[in-house]
């Protein structure tokens, strides 16, 4: 290795470290998803080929993984097998070095520094400190490796790999005993190589240091792994198993440790609460006693290395419960538990093992597919959701093959013993020692029943119910509630918009559009601390939950009192309170306040302080941390803190400050597990508040002021929709239960308890000392209040409860959702609209300038951060006409993603019309696209919007609707509510929407969370790759909301090789959305646009994407800003709408708009006002004001003005009495790229499309594609095609559209494993056949075509028991047929809203969110069946009657079949079934038909059933009103008055 | 929002007035407050937008929150529906009745529909109050022990004074005229506001601790020094008295009155004062010069009075009759508005300038010499040829008011450093900041009329408030610890 290379090395790292000290680059927010499995021997026996399939099957995972800005640069790939003793022996031999016997040894894998001195400095500890543990020595070995295979940026950051041999002492008795002390041996090493030569993960780490196994792994791409590791071609090399990992990561910076396999694991996935967990794990720790490690346990602390990422966290944690005695599975079920506690089906003990393993430990939550090795056994579990595929085969030869997709091997369907997937929370191993594999059943009946866990819990745990009542409550203080509310900065808004309805309704309110009041740190106003923080939320790289069609994962209860050691199990360890929801009334808490039962004991500790005294805040938060520190050393177990007690003059600390400082006190004196922090504050009052006390560290809250207030608006009659006081404390509690699931739903957290701590949220506007001092660990990119402002915030509150000017009879206004003149200041106000609108109307530039001055000029009221970014005029102007004209500028503009369904037709026809005459592009939003709009109008004009939304309701998503896009635009979220699904109530559906929803008028259509082909980055990947084949002209885009980590994320998408990225503000507008989302999830664009900026630049990937920028965009300034910020396009909504008669009335979700715009209610509709003209003058308005700045700041063309940053300068708000401290200038960082590239896209993605199989169909289908003319195809297919048919069905719909070809024009047979999206957009007049097996999202989006997948000839397995395709087939299919030979994945049809089905078996969350067609079921199903399916029938044959307890009857009814119509049409399918398939089981159904068509259950929901009715009725009546207005010239007049 | 679709289901209703046959018989008001019934219907048009215009900058100068009270009224929270409304105005039963309600023409509804009946909502609310007995005294709980003058007791007088006293100051009012009430009194004819109504809510200020001195001209009875040296602030809150003159030929004949000479004689008669020589319309013919409300006022008063004919004249051409290009929506339209006195019945002239009065030999006016103009150029020129005469026997100028007198207090304060604006009225600047309300001397504060010049009622009580709390922040901000605060929190530490 040359001297160059290091020293370009380290001047790389100099960049990545100047980014993210000086910009926003932050290592923790990366990403990875992969491709992952293992492969095995039954039995036991190790050779070669194991270890060559391995490698085989690796390198058929490739497209799952990722390269960046260097082709050749993977983001790695590895191998753990057993350890290979021959070949090691051999090795060691040729060093010199005699090895003991087999087990008697460990080698340690060794990532050392290049540098010599270095690594020798490394390797003498490494030698001492093996000698100091009473462990032999051997000698080291150089792992030859080719240095010259890596790509590029992998080169850069070789390490230097040696082998080290250790021998174990005679001491040592068994294998497991040598084990664990090589397992000391290596963390004692880590913390002496950490601490004395100050090395760093990329310098130093070990991938692996056993007796027992062996890891080969780098920054690799699967193929160069055995061209790199010149052992792994040795013939000696061989084993019983290979577990093997690629990885797909965000950014190509990671290094080489970040490859898997871990010691341990490999994952495919993502642990969302990970801040929580290694907090949690840093308080245990202090705790912990093993009696393997005695005193040396204090020597393996930390157990968690500072920039680790989550699967390695995991890894550590997981190694240390299986070194301290616990066997792997068992330390597997701890961290990953099923979900257990609302599963009905799980027998107790099962249950009481997961809840007393509760009280230990969270779950560590989030999308996991692990895989995990000990060397003797080696096995697979899912998490509780399943969000990651892994399928498997076992031969008949006794092998098993288990990997992230079907087909990865090639084996004979004849040798196929059985085929399965994992499914959620599912166990699945091999005991490579019995030569046995272990169902999940089997797994976990021996872990369970170890000990009585049962009695444990039943004997110890405590229950409200248990706890005698305490002595006195707090009663309603109604005649102070007033002055109370008002100190705790109570609003009317506060009650009128937030609490009132949730205590109505048991659901946080609804509002419409976006935020545009002022960010809290710019508002003049005090503001709670709460707003300070905006929550994080899972996009791409892990899958929000439908926590409510989802429910059954969902989990609040947790538990108070103290833990126990982490590393043994008693009895006691159960003695904690179970709670089950973390708001305590004020019983329960004086409950606890008095308790004296078990060994609990609770203390108060006042978090008040005297508003008169200055710093009095400062003083009295850190006594209160120092009284919970001393507290919980005394024993005590519940620590409360309350701010009961304010009067006029004390106040108190924010109650979120107070939880969050004692709780990292507790974490820093490691005692935070002996205690539990009670808040009993009166200032919580909205679930978003509920939700930042337990994120970070409540562990139960007692909100008094908001009991009281319910009270007391019940009390003055406010609630007269409920009946009692305590129904609308009910509803409020449910509200907030349904609203903190939904909110860590988001983040795709399932549980309460991994929440609780896991700070999932991004601060805006805090110093970092703050951050760093009570809120470790939180994100904060731009700088603002310190502990002083905050301090004077709350007495500024707390004076202005006392002004003597306030309202005596009631609260201030608020005027944060509405506009109040004394309330918060918004962009948008009466001067702003009416200015806009009529500007816009009239043509009238002047009276635009007026309108932009009075947003540009934020002077005295700041809303957004741009507002403080002057721009630098220095340099020398250009005249205005030398500037490119605003019709080129325009081109870069679009409008917003807005449904047709949430605004009307007028509104968003009127759009897409001016977009099209200016060149800019209109955006469908969600809700599909009526395909007239295709044919331009007689005029020439064109109503067809160039950008195609694809969401995850995938409504109307046919081939034709992508064929006819210039842009798909793939939405993982929304800025007004990002992580959430929504729901188009039935009442809204008529029958133009339903049209082009393809659904039925009437029926609830329900966006799911998330899209359920994107639980992961490579899903991404594969979805673009979808869409790409079904249009290859048009761009992929995909929308991103603004978030800490949005950077990463979009790198990510760029290496998934989308050509457009957009980045939505937290301020975008919605048409109905959760008050709280709008306001508190998100972060402005600013902050996003400028991260995903700098990390492109960082990995030289920006040249391959756009990037456009949306996010309440409303003047020429702002697109500057979004320009100079990195963005080249610009999306606009609010405002276009404004120009179209908006004046934001926030009704769009009450269907009341009365501007026309919002509703769809026919008389509405008629004021519309708006004119395509006016949505044109604007643009061009935007781009003439645009031109003005580039003239004056001396740019002539748009694209140099891209990404510079440096002509930004940021002001400081010396006046502003809390902003003055904002520091901006992290977000105005330019890092130096370590991939040369340019600002703005100058260079295509590679697609790799030349090498899809359709393009041989499409040769083939010619004379079907032009004349019509039938063909015939016949073809094998592999795992690595994927997306068949796309774009043969795309070549369809461009000519023959939404009608497709007659049917079996184009008939496909085609045999092998296809790939993922296989048969995905099929369009009419395709039939598809497969002989074999398909993977994931087989029949995707299926538009009109006929799939069919059927088992080879000669199997002796029984299709109906074993797999045949993958998760989430025939999602979002809005027609033909589909005859599947065998079972499917989870989420079957999901979403399905016309296509005709039968299969043999489906996994769980079957038929979700259908709309309609028909599913046949020949077999079992699993659970959750028919979640949220609000459309379509599904006939289920259940000849078992074991169905029921499989069905989710939220929306549908389940009977048994009566009507002949009905039986008839199961029937036929059947028929086609047997037809298509030769199916064993439709034969023996059909053959004894009048028996088994009793054995059907038909389950449809209500609504539809309803729906078809009106329908069948208004066919009824059209008809005999066309008979009548024959005979009748008045009803003739009536008509054409209402036409 | 009471009922989300109530603006789909309900029209626009107006309260009844009493027919022009009787009404003009007598001086008494004519116009009826909404039943209970008919304001819950009016409210539930009310569609609470996310921009209420009509709270907004381009609506109610006062900020009243329009919406909340409009839900409140549908939903039969009247007390609460007071209580709001008061938050924001002081004298909801002035505005409630005269207010011209820039909030209705700034409306949403008002885009494509008929607005909102807020003023009408507004007063049918505090008629309620009153009647129920619901509005009370507040006086302060602590005194400051700070003295304040408030010069004028107009609506921005009567509105500051009432804040400062709720807020624990001393205040004393001065009022040059024997009653209190300023223009409300004197301008405002009974037909429009009965003097009750002030009284009423006069009784209120006054057991809040306001200290009333009338027929005390400041500058004139005392010295403005005076207030000066005994009190800790002085707001001055006079109105803008100076009339616009007309300086034609023949002005000085006798049967030439300023309204504002015209309309307090009849308000004095009507309560029970004696006049001696009124002025009266009676059998007259009667030329109003000035389109504007006063003059409208004078209409009114001169049919009640008996007047041979009435004719109102304007320089300006006539208004359209609804909203047009020039004033869209949601600002303040520019349309012809016809007052319910000009349904008593009126001849309005547009576009006449007049020339000269002409003397019917003994020194009297008996007719006016006019000419049609129109606008060019920014000035109007008169059309040639359009010469015409009008009969008058008595002449009523109505023409607006320039800035107040200085006479007297201004001008002594003027000695001390007191500075006007251009336009003659006092300088002080406007807003929601520290300085604001402030004179150019020290202590000194300024709102109403007397600082914006000639205004609407309802940004007298706007200023008034606002003005308040100015002074209020501006004595307090040194000893703030000194200030008590309600102490009816109880302790409840555990």
């Amino acid at each position: 290795m040359s001297k160059l290379a290091f020293s370009m090395t380290e001047a790389r790292e100099d960049k990545i470290n100047d980014a993210s000290t000086r910009g926003m680059y932050n290592s923790d927010f990366e990403h990875d998803a992969c491709g992952m499995g293992f492969i095995a021997d039954i039995k036991g026996r190790k050779s070669r080929s194991i270890i060559d399939k391995g490698l085989e099957v690796l390198k058929n995972l490739e497209h799952r993984g990722a390269v960046g800005a260097d082709p050749l640069t993977g983001d790695g790939s590895g191998i753990l097998i057993q350890m290979p003793d021959e070949f090691i022996r051999k090795a060691a031999g040729r060093q010199n070095i005699t090895l003991p016997k087999e087990g008697r040894y460990g080698v340690g894998v060794m990532f050392l520094p290049q540098k010599a001195v270095l690594r020798r400095s490394v390797e003498t500890i490494i030698e001492k400190i093996v000698i100091d543990e009473n462990q032999q020595f051997l000698g080291w070995r150089d792992v030859p490796v080719n240095p010259e295979v890596p790509g590029h940026g992998a080169k850069l950051m070789q390490p230097f790999i040696r082998h080290c041999f250790i021998g174990a002492d005679k001491k040592i008795k068994t294998q497991d005993e040598f084990e664990r002390k090589l397992y000391l041996i290596r963390r004692i090493i880590d913390h002496r190589i950490r601490t004395e030569l100050k090395l760093d993960r990329s310098k130093y780490y070990v991938p692996s240091f056993s007796s027992k196994v062996l890891i080969y792994k780098g920054m690799l791409l699967a193929p160069q792994l055995t061209a790199y590791y010149h052992d792994l071609l040795d013939p000696d090399m061989i084993s019983a198993m290979a577990m093997i990992h690629l990885r797909f990561s965000t950014n190509t910076f990671p290094t080489w440790d970040l490859a898997h396999p871990f010691r341990m694991i490999a994952h495919n996935g993502e642990i969302n609460t990970l801040r929580g967990n290694k907090n949690w794990m840093e308080a245990r720790q202090a705790v912990m006693e093993s009696p393997y490690y005695g005193k040396d346990l204090k020597r393996m602390i930390p157990i968690i290395m500072e920039g680790q990422s989550d699967s390695a966290t995991f890894d550590s944690v997981l190694e240390l419960l299986v070194m301290s005695g616990r066997s792997l599975p068992h330390a597997i079920m701890m961290m990953i538990p099923e979900a257990w506690s609302k599963n009905d089906l799980m027998d107790t003990k099962r249950k009481a093992f997961y809840e007393y393993h509760a009280t230990m430990m969270e779950p560590w939550d989030g999308p996991a597919a692990v895989v995990f090795s000990d060397g003797r056994v080696i096995g697979a579990t899912l998490d509780r959701n399943g969000l990651r595929p892994a399928r498997y085969v076992i031969t008949k030869d006794d092998l098993v093959v288990l990997t992230s997709e079907a087909g990865t091997m090639f084996i004979e369907p004849e040798n196929i013993r059985s085929k399965g997937r994992l499914q959620p929370g599912r166990m699945f191993l091999l005991d490579l020692v019995k030569g046995k594999i272990l169902d999940d059943e089997e797994v976990k009946k021996e872990i369970i029943d170890q000990k009585p866990y049962g009695k444990w819990v039943e004997d110890n745990m405590l229950k409200f119910h248990q706890l005698p009542d305490p002595p006195f409550t707090y009663p309603v203080d109604h005649e102070t509630i007033l002055q109370r509310q008002k100190i705790f900065g109570y609003t009317k808004e506060d009650i009128s918009m937030i609490m009132r309805p949730m205590c109505i309704h048991g659901e946080e309110a609804v509002g419409s559009m976006g935020t545009d009041a002022s960010l809290a740190v710019l508002s003049e106003k005090h503001q709670p601390l709460f707003r300070y923080f905006k929550q994080s939320f899972a996009q791409v790289t892990n899958p929000p939950i439908d926590a409510i069609r989802e429910e059954l994962v969902m989990e609040l209860t947790t538990y108070l009192g103290p833990e126990q050691n982490l590393l043994s199990e008693t009895p006691l360890h159960a003695h904690r309170i179970e709670l089950n929801n973390p708001l305590l009334s004020n019983s329960q808490l004086e409950k606890l306040r008095n308790i004296t039962k078990g060994h609990f004991k609770s203390t108060n500790i006042p978090i008040l302080f005297d508003s008169t005294l200055r710093h009095n805040m400062r003083e009295r938060l850190e006594q209160v941390c120092n009284e919970a520190v001393s507290a919980a050393k005394e024993g005590v177990s519940l620590i409360i803190l309350t701010d009961r007690g304010v009067d006029d003059s004390l106040a108190s600390i924010p109650s979120l400050l107070a939880v969050s400082a004692v709780h990292h006190s507790l974490i820093k004196t490691g005692l935070r597990t002996k205690t539990s922090i009670i808040i009993e504050s009166g200032e919580p009052r909205e679930i978003f508040h509920y939700a930042l006390l337990c994120g970070y560290g409540a562990n139960a809250i007692n909100p008094y002021l908001a009991y009281e207030t319910i009270s007391d608006i019940y009390r003055s009659g406010y609630l007269t929709e409920v009946e009692s006081y305590e129904m609308a404390k009910k509803n409020f509690l449910k509200a907030v239960s349904k609203g903190l699931v939904k909110i860590f739903s988001k983040m795709g957290i399932s549980t309460l308890q991994s929440y609780c701590g896991a700070q999932i949220f991004e601060a805006v506007g805090l110093d970092t000392e703050i951050v760093n001092k009570y809120f470790t660990g939180t994100a904060t990119r731009v700088e603002g209040l310190s502990l002083e402002m905050l301090e004077e915030e709350t007495v500024r509150r707390h004076k202005a409860a006392f002004d003597i000017f306030s309202d005596p009879y009631s609260l201030p206004a608020g005027g944060i959702y509405h506009y109040r003149r004394d309330g918060e200041h918004h962009l948008w106000n009466p001067l702003t609209i009416s200015k806009l609108q009529l500007s816009t109307q009239r043509g009238d530039y002047k009276t635009f300038k007026e309108y932009s001055e009075l947003i540009n000029n934020q002077n005295i009221k700041h809303v957004t951060i741009r507002s403080l970014f002057e721009l630098d005029a220095s340099d020398e102007r250009v005249p205005l006409e030398e500037v490119e004209p605003a019709s080129e500028i325009v081109k870069r503009f679009s409008t917003g993603a807005m449904s047709f369904g949430s605004i009307s037709w007028e509104a968003h026809t009127s759009l897409a019309i001016a977009m099209n005459r200016i060149g800019g592009k209109s955006n469908t939003g969600e809700g599909g696209e009526d395909s007239k709009r295709y044919i331009p109008l007689p005029n020439g004009e064109s109503m067809r919007s160039a950008i195609k939304q694809v969401a995850s309701g995938r409504f109307g998503v046919t081939a034709n609707y992508l064929v006819n896009a210039d842009e798909l635009q793939i939405k993982m979220a929304q800025g007004a509510k990002p992580g959430e699904g929504g729901q188009l109530p039935g009442l809204k559906v008529d029958k133009i929407i339903a049209r082009t929803r393809f659904s039925t008028p009437g029926v609830t259509l329900i966006s799911p969370p998330p899209h359920h082909d994107i639980y992961s980055i490579e899903d991404l990947k594969q979805l673009i790759f979808d869409l790409k084949n079904a249009n290859p002209k048009a761009r992929i885009s995909v929308k991103l909301v603004s978030e800490v980590g949005v950077g990463t994320v979009a790198a990510g998408v760029a290496k998934a090789h989308a050509d457009h990225i957009l980045i939505s503000g937290h301020d975008g507008g919605t048409g109905a959305s959760p008050i709280a989302s709008i306001q508190h999830a998100g972060t402005p664009w600013e902050i996003g646009l400028s991260e995903t900026n700098q990390i492109l630049m960082l990995n030289g990937l920006r040249d391959r994407v756009y990037i456009a920028v949306d996010g309440q965009l409303k003047t020429g300034r702002d697109v500057v800003i979004g320009a100079l910020l990195g963005a080249e396009e610009f999306g606009f909504a609010t405002a276009p709408l404004v120009t179209q008669g908006c004046i934001m009335m926030r009704k769009c979700h009450l269907n009341t708009c009365p501007a026309g715009v919002a509703t769809q209610d026919p008389e509405l509709r008629k004021r519309f006002a708006g004119k395509p003209e006016y949505v044109i003058n604007f643009m061009f308005f935007i781009a003439e004001e645009v031109r003005e700045f580039m003239a004056s700041m001396g740019f002539r063309k748009f694209s140099e003005m891209i990404g510079r940053t440096d002509k930004i300068i940021p002001q400081r708000l010396n006046n502003h009495w809390k902003a003055r401290g904002l520091d901006l200038s992290k977000l105005l960082f330019k890092p130096e790229p370590i991939y040369p590239t340019n600002s703005f896209r100058t260079r295509e993605q590679d697609h790799a499309l030349e090498y899809q199989i359709d393009h041989e169909l499409i040769k083939l289908a010619q004379p079907a594609l032009e004349k019509g003319k039938p063909v015939q195809i016949k073809m094998r297919v592999k795992n690595t095609n994927r997306t068949v048919g796309a774009m043969l069905s795309g070549e369809v719909a461009k000519r023959y559209g939404d009608a497709g070809l007659p049917d079996r024009t184009i008939l496909i047979e085609m045999e092998g494993t296809a790939g993922q999206s296989f048969g995905t957009f099929l369009a009419k007049g395709i039939e598809l056949k497969l002989t074999g097996e398909s993977n994931d999202y087989t029949g995707k989006g299926l538009s009109g075509g006929k799939l069919i997948i059927k088992v080879p000839e000669g199997i002796t397995y029984d299709p109906t028991e074993n797999i045949i395709i993958g998760n989430t087939c025939l999602y979002g299919a809005t027609g033909g047929e589909a005859y599947i030979n065998g079972v499917a994945g989870e989420r079957f049809a999901v979403r399905n809203s016309g296509a005709y089905a039968v299969v043999e078996g489906v996994g769980d969350h079957g038929c979700e969110y259908m709309t309609g067609g028909r599913v046949v079921v020949l077999g079992k199903t699993g659970r959750n069946f028919a979640a949220g399916m609000s459309g379509g029938i599904a006939y289920v044959w259940d000849p078992k009657n074991q169905f029921m307890k499989y069905i989710n009857k939220q929306m549908v009814d389940v009977e048994t079949i009566i009507n002949e119509n009905d039986f008839d049409e199961v029937k036929q399918l059947i028929r086609k079934h047997l037809e298509h398939t030769n199916s064993n089981r439709a034969k023996l159904i059909l053959d004894n038909w009048d028996e088994e068509k009793n054995s059907f259950w038909k389950v449809m929901p209500g609504e539809y059933k309803i729906a078809l009715q009106k329908i069948e009725e208004e066919k009824a009546s059209e008809t005999s009103s066309e008979l009548q207005n024959r005979s009748s010239e008045d009803s003739m007049e009536l008509e054409a008055a209402n036409g | 929002m009471g009922k989300p679709t109530g603006f789909k289901e309900y029209k626009r209703s107006k309260p009844t007035l009493d027919p022009v046959k009787t009404r003009i018989k007598h001086h008494k008001e004519f116009e009826h407050s909404f039943t209970k019934e008919q304001a819950k219907i009016q409210g539930a048009r009310c569609m609470d937008c996310g921009i209420p215009f009509c709270h907004g900058d381009t609506g109610c100068p006062v900020q009243n929150y329009i919406p909340e009270w409009n839900d409140l009224v549908y939903r039969d929270r009247w007390k609460e529906a007071l209580e709001n409304l008061h938050s924001t105005n002081n004298f909801p039963e002035f505005t409630g009745r005269l207010c011209p309600a820039p909030c209705e023409s700034a409306c949403v509804l008002g885009i494509n529909d008929l607005p909102v009946t807020i003023k009408s909502i507004e007063r049918t609310i505090i008629d309620r109050g009153f009647s129920e007995g619901w509005v009370v005294p507040q006086p302060p709980k602590v005194l400051t022990g700070k003295k304040i003058a408030v010069v004028g007791s107009g609506p921005a007088g009567l509105a500051a004074a009432q804040q400062l006293a709720r807020a624990g100051h001393l205040v004393t009012v001065f009022e040059k005229n024997d009653k209190i009430g300023g223009l409300l009194r004197y301008g405002i004819p009974d037909f429009k506001l009965e003097k009750w109504i002030i009284d009423r809510r006069l009784e209120q200020i006054k057991a809040e601790g306001v200290v009333f001195q009338t027929n005390t001209n400041v500058g004139m009875t005392i010295q403005a020094a005076d207030l000066m040296k005994n009190f800790d602030a002085v707001v001055l809150a006079g109105g803008s008295e100076k009339p616009r003159d007309i300086q034609i030929p023949g002005r000085n004949l006798k049967g030439i009155y300023f309204a504002m000479e015209f309309l307090p004689q009849q308000n004095k008669v009507n309560a029970g004062e004696e006049i001696k020589n009124q002025i009266t319309a009676k059998d007259k013919n009667v030329i109003i010069i000035g389109g504007g409300d006063t003059g409208s006022d004078c209409v009114g008063t001169s049919n009640r009075q008996g007047a041979k004919s009435v004719t109102q004249l304007e320089l300006l051409p006539e208004p359209p009759a609804v909203r047009d290009y020039n004033t869209p929506w949601p600002y303040w339209p520019l349309i012809l508005r016809t007052s319910s006195s000009h349904e008593e019945g009126v001849t309005r002239k547009w576009s006449i300038n007049t020339k000269e009065f002409k003397d019917n030999g003994k020194g009297e006016v008996y007719a006016l010499l006019c000419n049609e103009v129109k606008f060019e150029q920014g000035k109007f020129v008169d059309i040639t040829g359009t010469e015409f005469e009008l009969k008058a026997d008595l002449v009523l100028i109505a023409a607006g008011f320039v800035h107040p007198l200085h006479e007297g207090m201004i001008n002594q304060l003027k000695e001390n450093g007191l500075q006007l604006d251009a336009g003659g009225n006092v300088k002080a600047s406007f807003g929601d900041f520290p300085d604001a309300y402030k004179a150019s001397i020290n202590k000194v504060f300024a709102c109403g009329d007397m600082r914006r010049g000639q205004s609407l009622i309802v940004w007298a009580i706007a200023e008034g408030r606002k003005c308040a709390e100015a002074v209020h922040k501006a004595l307090m901000t040194e000893k703030h610890e000194s200030m008590a605060v309600s102490s009816s929190i109880k302790p409840m530490l555990i």
